[in-house]
C-alpha cells in the first residue's frame, strides 16, 4: 500500500480549491536501469475526486506525469467541513483512497 | 511488450471505426479518452485520439514555464474560459508518448487544472479543451535544461 495522499481543500468565496499530492513512483516504462534493463511501468492511471459523493474531477494520468503527482483544481458548491474524497488507481491494480475536510 | 502495443493500437482503431459507423457515440466511447491513446507515439495520433484537430482559441490558456531547469518536474496548468468545458487534455509534443493526462470536468467544477509533468527535451506544451463538443487548443513552448525521461 502506498503512502497517504496529502489533500488540502480551502474555501474562498464561492470556489473551493483542492490540492492533492499523491505519493507514487510514476515509472513511465521507458527508462532503463544501470545494466540496461527496462524498468517496468508503474504509474497512476485514474484519479477521481468526489465532494459529498458527487464527482468533481476525474483525471487520467500516463507515465509522463511527474513522480509524486500534484493536482490542483477548483469547484463551486463546497461548504466548510464538507468531505473531499480522492481515489487513485495505478496500472498494477493498486489503489488508495484518502479524504479531507474543506477548511 | 510490442505485442501489447499492437493490440492497444488495434483496439483504438476498432473503437474509431465503431464511432465513425455511429454504433457508439463519441461520449459513450470515451471516459475522457480511451486508455490506449496514452500509448500513442506521435502528436498527430494523440490529437486524433482526442477527437481531431483543435482550433486555436485565446480563451484557452496553457501555463508552463519558459524555461524548466528540471524536466522531471515541470508545473503545467490549463485554463479554459469557454462555457461548457467538459474535458482538458495536456499534451507534451516531444515526449515519447505525447498525450500526458486528461481531465473530465463535470458541471460545477472550474475549467482550471494544474499538475506537474515530465519533459524529455524542450518542447511545445499543448492544452486541448473540449467545450460544447468542439475542440480548442493553446500552445506554449517550454525550454528544458535537463531532460526528465531518463535514457
Amino acid at each position: 500500500m502506498a503512502d497517504p495522499m496529502r489533500i488540502r481543500a480551502a474555501l474562498s468565496g464561492e470556489e473551493t480549491t483542492v490540492r492533492v499530492l499523491m505519493s507514487h513512483p510514476m515509472e513511465p516504462g521507458t527508462r532503463k536501469d544501470a545494466s540496461g534493463n527496462t524498468i517496468p511501468a508503474h504509474f497512476i492511471r485514474d484519479v477521481e475526486a468526489t465532494h459529498n459523493g458527487k464527482t468533481v474531477l476525474k483525471a487520467q494520468f500516463s507515465g509522463s506525469v511527474s513522480q509524486n503527482p500534484f493536482l490542483s483544481f477548483k469547484f463551486k458548491g463546497g461548504a466548510k467541513g464538507d468531505k473531499i474524497v480522492v481515489k487513485w488507481s495505478d496500472n498494477k491494480g493498486d489503489s488508495r483512497t484518502d479524504e479531507a475536510a474543506i477548511a | 511488450m510490442n505485442h501489447s502495443r499492437r493490440a492497444a493500437i488495434k483496439t483504438t482503431g476498432a473503437l474509431a471505426t465503431l464511432v465513425s459507423l455511429g454504433v457508439i457515440t463519441q461520449s459513450q466511447a470515451q471516459a475522457a479518452v480511451d486508455r490506449a491513446a496514452f500509448d500513442l507515439k506521435t502528436l498527430d495520433d494523440a490529437l486524433k485520439a482526442v477527437g481531431g484537430k483543435p482550433a486555436t482559441s485565446d480563451q484557452v490558456t496553457v501555463v508552463s514555464p519558459d524555461i524548466a531547469e528540471n524536466g522531471a518536474v515541470v508545473p503545467v496548468g490549463a485554463t479554459s474560459k469557454l462555457p461548457n468545458t467538459t474535458e482538458i487534455f495536456l499534451i507534451v509534443e516531444k515526449n515519447p508518448m505525447p498525450l500526458s493526462c486528461g481531465f473530465t470536468i463535470p458541471a460545477g467544477t472550474v475549467a482550471e487544472v494544474q499538475t506537474r509533468l515530465k519533459m524529455g527535451q524542450s518542447t511545445n506544451v499543448i492544452a486541448v479543451v473540449k467545450a460544447d463538443g468542439k475542440l480548442y487548443s493553446a500552445t506554449k513552448e517550454t525550454k528544458v535544461t535537463l531532460g526528465g525521461c531518463g535514457g
